[in-house]
């Protein structure tokens, strides 16, 4: 957690170690537990194994003429190569088990480990997804259970469960809209979506055959509700509003936003990034929502695990849960939890589905770890959760707004996160150098440059797992850089001096790309 | 509540700095009528941690786990043996606890191995370049549709019947939407794939083939011939593996002339999971539809002091820059699923690979030899790997369920895939792999002749 511990020891910074080259240069290129690791492919040849496998002699050949000839060129490292390989690797990342982790809106909270244990039960771990449903009667229900948990944690008529993470829930809401815009005979060809959304919210709706327009934002960091108003018309399918926002606000008028988008015949999508800040005390359905995504990886503490996988579960309205695509779970009176597929549809009176998303029932390894999560937390917790989240970023941003300029902080809290902006740094030293500075405290940076409306922004969303005494050591790393960045410390250019890298050339690897290793005897 | 440092006094500690006097001064924001006053009614309170594991465990003994049954499903998902290694690996908070890999500084962790990975997963394909993963195969061979879209200019792809139905599903799926035709057709049960009528549906429009290898009935189709008439009408062929372990026995799909292969990844190092997460595979054989493709790639650079290092790349494609003209909608992949494959796939090396097909291959061949032995059951398939279709006198769903109430999990019948087309409903697919035993097989053997008799 990143706390000075009781006795008060913590290490020196002798002026010795400041200059990284003021050590004997080593043979290695190690820096004593600062460990290089080659490739795979550098270790090993492709004649060993770290498997105990029996050489078939002789063996069957009924490969219709396309057997393999050609060498493949795959190392193979025995276990005690690979566990250390691996575990080499493991140390030069960051990791919220290692500390703080304030990456704005991507929620990085502690990953309980019984939910990896509960995962790993083989009555899930090892169960395939077309065995006869007699056979896993208990899988369906984790996701009946799960199901139920998320329309009544946001108020919502129903939940399409298999959308394999967040963009892919984006995308699953967004047709939904289309099919039931379709199915009353009035397509529509506009997507409004604010400037401050994720990526993938513009991306979502070009890829569902949307134009995208932007809404504009007021001063005060929230959707113009009056501009909205003036766009809104008959060729404007739906909007796509993040709440809260990702300047780390609650959109206020988000009840008159739905109105008058229903009012105009549209749908309402939400970007449900940001739940965490509001489980538990706000239901999206009592605000007019007609879709939204969870990340169970985000708000329901699924691991991130270096970029996946996640989860991206669609909570619908009554007036979109029609087209919810298949498969899905439906527990009938007799208590049974049945899979309703394209095969039994019309027996749950669903035939208006838009279809399949992917192959299977969704993320069952996250279904599992979501539940654990929130049953160990309950109704009561996940409402803690949120107002701790809130409180944390709060802390942060009244902690440290007299060095770093918060450009909606005047005009009340945040939510979850805090959001601030670059003004106030000294000439010639940016954003980039505060991050990269902030790896020299040993932490993670917040999230840059993002959102777009704001300059230089950093996005600080510290999540409820963090103890009062791990914020306080990481404002006071925060404040330290921000006093630096404003003092003109050109020594922030050259940042991070004591990570398992100096700042990469990513200019490099883009012009002249390298994606692939290739052997360079071969070359 | 276990999860949840804050003290009490920390909380009011925290408030009087902050200068509210409750936390509600913080939800200010909120309109006051959609504020719950208290903990959602009906919903249950907080959990010990024994409890919450008695809840879950007692759902889990629910099921019929696959290491518990004779069991011979495939049809997309393959149960393999994982070294106990890969588990521990990814279980590593390093790599667990880890978010995409967006300070390069303090990720090379997980960047090199998103290399590694990718030059596995390109040489295994027979490809140029891969991607850093994509959701899983069905997703990934819509994605690949997408981006043939793109390259030729063309809106017609061409599916073929022996692609797997659910994949086929998520495609056309898809298409409603952004206006791609989709001329597809149903397997015809025949021994060897019909080439012949696939190649005649290709024409000066088709933008893409799609053609599954081992494909979905578990036969092996010369792709060689396929991309050559595809190539002729200015098409791409697209390549669709579920089986990896196949590519260590028969040759890569980019070797045979596939532009662009995509796969399912989950049979090396993910398990069965229930459907999921999976990892999907993404590769192209010609480096220069690198900026066409979808997801994150991962390449090699150097840092300030010149040592070799890796950053994500070539991010101009991704929806965090480029917004609505991305080249996909994906953020978040299959990244902890990317490293368990790469883990087993570094154990076993080309030459466990090798081993570990050949060593499935003669199991399956003992089973289909046993199995056709049989009174009203034939084998399908003049080729296959790993998989065969048997093809019964009878309703083959129906035997799967008498089987299972037995305890045995006889593989997937065509009516489970398809159950609309009476004239499939005698087929059944079944996988052996290493996991399966000879006893399994007879055991297998003896039940189909009695549900038949």
């Amino acid at each position: 957690m990143n706390a000075p511990n009781k006795s008060g020891w913590k290490p020196e910074m002798t002026a010795a170690a400041d200059g990284m080259h003021s050590g004997p240069r080593t043979v290695t290129g190690n820096r004593a537990l600062m460990l290089e690791e080659p490739l795979i492919f550098e270790l090993a040849g492709t004649d060993t194994t770290g498997v105990d496998l029996p050489e078939i002699e002789g063996g069957a050949n009924r490969l219709g003429g396309m057997e393999r000839t050609a060498p493949i060129g795959l190392p193979g490292l025995s276990e005690p190569e690979t566990v250390r390989h691996y575990t080499r690797l493991s140390r030069q990342n960051y990791a919220i088990d290692l500390g703080l982790f304030p990456l704005g809106s991507c929620t990085m909270k502690h990953n309980p480990r019984l939910n990896e244990k509960v995962a790993r039960m083989p009555g899930f771990a090892d169960v395939h997804p077309l065995q006869p449903v007699s056979t896993v009667r208990g899988a369906l229900e984790v996701i009946n259970e799960l199901a139920f948990w998320l329309i009544d944690l946001t108020g919502m008529h129903g939940v399409a469960m298999s959308p394999k993470a967040g963009a892919h829930g984006e995308l699953c809401g967004i047709l939904c809209i289309r099919a039931a815009l379709e199915a009353r005979g009035d397509p529509r060809e506009v997507i409004l979506v604010p400037e401050s959304a994720h990526g993938t919210n513009p991306a979502t709706a070009a890829f569902a055959g949307y134009r995208v327009e932007n809404i504009p934002a007021n001063a005060d960091g929230r959707v113009d509700l009056e501009a909205l108003k003036a766009r809104l018309g008959p060729d404007v399918a739906a909007v796509m509003i993040t709440n809260p926002n990702t300047c780390g606000l609650f959109e206020r008028d988000m009840k008159a936003i739905s109105d008058a988008v229903h009012a105009a015949g549209g749908f309402v999508y939400c970007d449900g990034a940001n739940f965490n800040a509001i489980v538990g005390k706000v239901r999206p359905g009592d605000l007019g929502v007609d879709a939204m995504h969870i990340n169970l990886h985000k708000t329901f503490s699924t691991p991130h695990g270096g970029g996946g996988p996640g989860s991206g579960p669609v909570v619908l309205s009554e007036a979109l849960s029609p087209y919810g695509p298949l498969p899905f779970t439906a527990r009938t009176a007799d208590g049974v939890v049945h899979l309703v597929e394209e095969e039994n549809a019309a027996e749950f009176d669903h035939t208006q589905a838009f279809g399949r998303m992917t192959a299977f029932h969704g993320q069952m390894g996250m279904f599992t770890r979501a539940l654990a999560y929130i049953l160990s937390h309950g109704a009561d917790g996940l409402r803690q959760v949120a107002e701790d989240a809130v409180l944390n970023a709060n802390y942060i941003l009244r902690s440290v707004e007299d060095l770093l300029e918060a450009p909606f902080g005047k005009s009340g809290p945040c939510m979850h996160e805090a959001l601030f902006s670059d003004a106030g740094f000294s000439e010639g030293l940016s954003t980039l150098d505060l991050a990269k500075s902030l790896v020299d405290e040993g932490y993670h940076p917040m999230t840059m440059y993002f959102p777009l409306v704001v300059h230089g922004a950093m996005l600080v969303e510290p999540t409820e797992t963090e103890s009062k005494a791990g914020l306080d050591q990481f404002i006071a790393a925060l404040r330290s850089v921000a006093e630096r960045a404003r003092a003109g410390d050109a020594s922030m250019k050259q940042a991070p001096y004591y990570a398992p890298r100096r700042r990469l050339d990513e200019t490099l690897a883009a012009r002249r790309p390298v994606l692939a290793w290739s052997d360079p005897d071969s070359a | 509540m276990r999860y949840l440092p804050l003290t009490d006094a920390d909380r009011s500690a925290m408030l009087t700095k902050i200068g509210a006097s409750s936390i509600d001064d913080l939800f200010v924001d909120v309109p006051q009528e959609a504020r719950l006053s208290g903990p959602i009614e009906g919903l249950p309170l907080h959990a010990s941690e024994m409890a919450v594991e008695a809840h879950m465990r007692r759902l889990s003994k629910k099921n019929l786990a696959a290491a518990d049954a004779p069991f011979f499903l495939g049809a997309g998902a393959y149960r393999h043996h994982v070294p106990a290694t890969v588990d521990h690996v990814i279980q590593r908070g390093e790599f667990l606890t880890a978010y995409t890999p967006y300070q390069p500084e303090i990720a090379q962790g997980t960047l090199q191995m998103l290399f590694e990975f990718q030059s596995q997963v390109a040489r295994l394909y027979g490809c140029a370049v891969a991607n850093a993963s994509m959701y899983d195969g069905s997703t990934g061979c819509w994605e690949a549709v997408a981006m043939a879209a793109r390259v030729t200019k063309r809106k017609r792809v061409v599916l073929s019947g022996a692609l797997h139905p659910h994949y086929a599903e998520v495609v056309r799926t898809m298409a409603k939407f952004t206006d791609d035709e989709i001329a597809d057709a149903l397997p015809s049960l025949q021994g060897t794939p019909d080439n012949a009528s696939l190649i005649a549906r290709i024409d000066e429009e088709t933008s893409c083939v799609v053609v599954q290898y081992p494909d979905i009935l578990g036969r092996i189709p010369d792709l060689a011939v396929i991309a050559e008439a595809a190539h002729d009408k200015g098409a791409l062929l697209i390549a669709v593996n579920t089986e990896p372990v196949a590519l260590g026995a028969i040759k890569a799909p980019g070797e045979l002339g596939a532009d662009i292969v995509v796969g399912e990844g989950q049979a090396i190092g993910v398990g069965l999971q229930f459907g999921g997460p999976y990892l999907g595979l993404f590769a192209v054989r010609d480096p220069k539809h690198v900026r066409q493709m979808p997801g994150r790639l991962c390449g090699e650079t150097v840092d300030a002091e010149g040592k070799r290092g890796f950053v994500l790349t070539l991010s101009t494609r991704e929806q965090h820059i480029r917004r609505e003209k991305a080249t996909s909608n994906i953020c978040t992949n299959s990244g902890l699923c990317a490293l368990a494959f790469s883990v087993h796939m570094t154990l076993l090396g080309e030459e466990g690979l090798r081993r570990l097909a050949s060593w499935n291959h003669a199991l399956a061949s003992k089973a289909a030899d046993r199995l056709a032995q049989v009174p009203g059951v034939r084998v399908l398939n003049d080729s296959f790997f790993n998989e065969f279709t048997l093809v019964i006198d009878g309703d083959a769903r129906e035997i799967v369920r008498k089987l299972a109430d037995d305890g045995i999990l006889a593989g997937v019948s065509l009516g489970r895939l398809y159950p609309a087309e009476d004239a499939l409903k005698g087929g059944l697919l079944v996988a052996v792999t290493e996991t399966t035993t000879e006893e399994d097989i007879e055991t297998l053997a003896s039940a189909l002749q009695e549900a038949l008799a």
